[in-house]
């Protein structure tokens, strides 16, 4: 069983209007062998934390640039939990200030990957530290 | 690992149980095994399936882009209007390479994500034993299981196994687009088979009632079973609904003209028939003797008639 696919959900919430760098890291992540849920530009916390729910997905990767993410990634990670999903990983990327990482982490943001950070890295973040039941 | 999440994996009956509930978390969490061929799942099908509520089960395939999830969108809204809780399997294929895959039809419906009446789940075909059909009507009688009705299949119509799962739904609904133009000839045999009703999509396009009128006067004319009538042709428009209502029209229509004992008996011999051939192949495999037949097949000391007739009698 756990040599299944891992199914990663990945969303550009916010309201800025491109998904280049979503896509690329959708595709990579396909490349890496992951199963990825693309859905696509400006979504809530609470359809992102939906469709999460019923994809049933390790890992929900959020693509951050509106600075908008001391209010998004917190609340993301509350409503998977309100949802009875506390394992699923919520990981994000963007440019986030280290004084806001800080923040963000102890709000249960697991990680948060910055500019330059290869898809290489980041398949391999997921993969060991994944968890599932 | 929680204590709760080790009690699902061990006792899956609860789960089956848990699903009348209406509560997604169970069914998302079911699909999951189903989807990965978990041994949990095998002893809680005749529950599973006894727990079906007889939901109508729709296969909606098409080329690439035609706008199948678009119109699942739009047919996901009428539906709804209608007081219906709608059930949706999107299936993509998985590399084979890297086992990977993009799973992007929810993009077209994320507008439903909050309902409650709505299920949504992406499926990677994952190519794996079996194939992708036997577990997509297992994940399909989850869905009946849990309350939904009709329960959607969206697959990408290329290739067999997408013709295979046309074969499970009770209604299949091909989406073409008016670009298909001289294609119309080539892949008239392949709709015979599998169409119960055409949608020709992007109405807004040049051209569409024209195509439509085209398939319509082929279709009409010799080919395919004969004692079958013509699938009808509809024009739609997924982006803006147009000929949305007159299509779930036709699906709901179709639910009884499929429910004929002649079509489900068909429907059901293709099950039994899957389900045998999917048995043969996982028990042949696991036969200790399967290496050394496979050898003798690849060296031509025996042909491979006698050594899946050794396989089937050494593993009864
Ligand atoms: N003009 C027009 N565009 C449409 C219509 N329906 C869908 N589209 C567009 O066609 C593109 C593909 O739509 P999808 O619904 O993703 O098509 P699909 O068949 O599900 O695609 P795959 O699942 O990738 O095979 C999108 O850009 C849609 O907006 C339509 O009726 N008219
Ligand atoms: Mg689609």
């Amino acid at each position: 069983m756990t040599d299944t696919p891992i199914r990663i959900l990945i969303a550009k919430p916010g309201l800025d209007g491109h998904d280049r760098g979503a896509k690329v890291l959708a595709r990579g992540l396909r490349d890496e062998g992951f199963e990825v849920i693309y859905t696509g530009l400006r979504q809530t916390p609470e359809m992102i934390a939906d469709a999460a729910e019923q994809e049933d997905v390790d890992v929900v990767g959020l693509s951050i640039l509106s600075g908008a993410h001391m209010a998004l990634l917190p609340r993301t990670v509350q409503l998977l939990r309100d949802r009875g999903m506390p394992d699923v990983l919520v990981a994000a990327g963007g440019i986030i200030p280290d004084a806001d990482v800080v923040k963000l982490k102890e709000a249960g943001v697991a990680e948060i990957f910055g500019p330059g950070t290869s898809i290489g890295q980041i398949a391999r973040y997921f993969r060991e530290n994944v968890r599932r039941s | 690992m929680s204590p709760q999440s080790v009690c699902a994996v061990d006792t899956p009956e609860p789960m089956i149980g848990e699903l009348a509930s209406g509560e997604r978390r169970p069914l998302a969490r079911l699909l999951t095994r189903i989807e990965n061929g978990d041994p949990s799942v095998r002893p809680a099908l005749p529950e599973l399936f006894a727990a079906g509520r007889g939901a109508h089960v729709v296969g909606i395939t098409g080329p690439p882009g035609s706008g199948k999830s678009t119109l699942v969108n739009a047919l996901i809204t009428e539906w709804r209007k209608r007081g219906r809780r709608v059930g949706i399997l999107a299936v993509d294929p998985s590399s084979p390479y890297t086992r990977g895959a993009i799973l992007g039809d929810r993009i077209r419906m994320m507008e439903h994500a909050a309902d409650r009446d709505v299920f949504m789940r992406s499926m990677a075909s994952r190519g794996e034993l079996g194939g992708v059909a036997a577990t997509t009507w297992i994940a399909a009688a989850a869905l009946d299981a849990a309350g939904y009705d009709p329960v959607l299949i969206e697959t990408v119509g290329a290739g067999q196994s997408e013709v295979e799962i046309a074969r499970l739904a009770e209604t299949t609904v091909v989406v073409e687009v008016p670009e298909m133009g001289d294609e119309v000839q080539a892949i008239k045999a392949g709709l015979l088979e599998v169409a119960d009703i055409i949608a020709v999509n992007k109405g807004d396009r040049p051209g569409a009632d024209r195509a439509a009128r085209q398939l319509r006067a082929m279709l009409s004319t010799a080919g395919g079973r004969v004692e079958r009538k013509p699938p009808p042709v509809m024009v739609t428009t997924a982006t803006t609904a147009d000929g949305v209502v007159a299509l779930a029209d036709a699906i709901d229509a179709h639910r009884s003209q499929a429910r004929t004992p002649v079509e489900a008996g068909e429907r059901a011999a293709n099950q039994v028939r899957r389900a045998l051939a999917d048995l043969a192949a996982t028990r042949a495999m696991a036969d200790a003797t399967w290496d050394r037949t496979i050898r003798a097949v690849a060296d031509r000391a025996l042909d491979p008639m006698t050594a899946a007739e050794r396989l089937l009698d050494g593993v009864g």
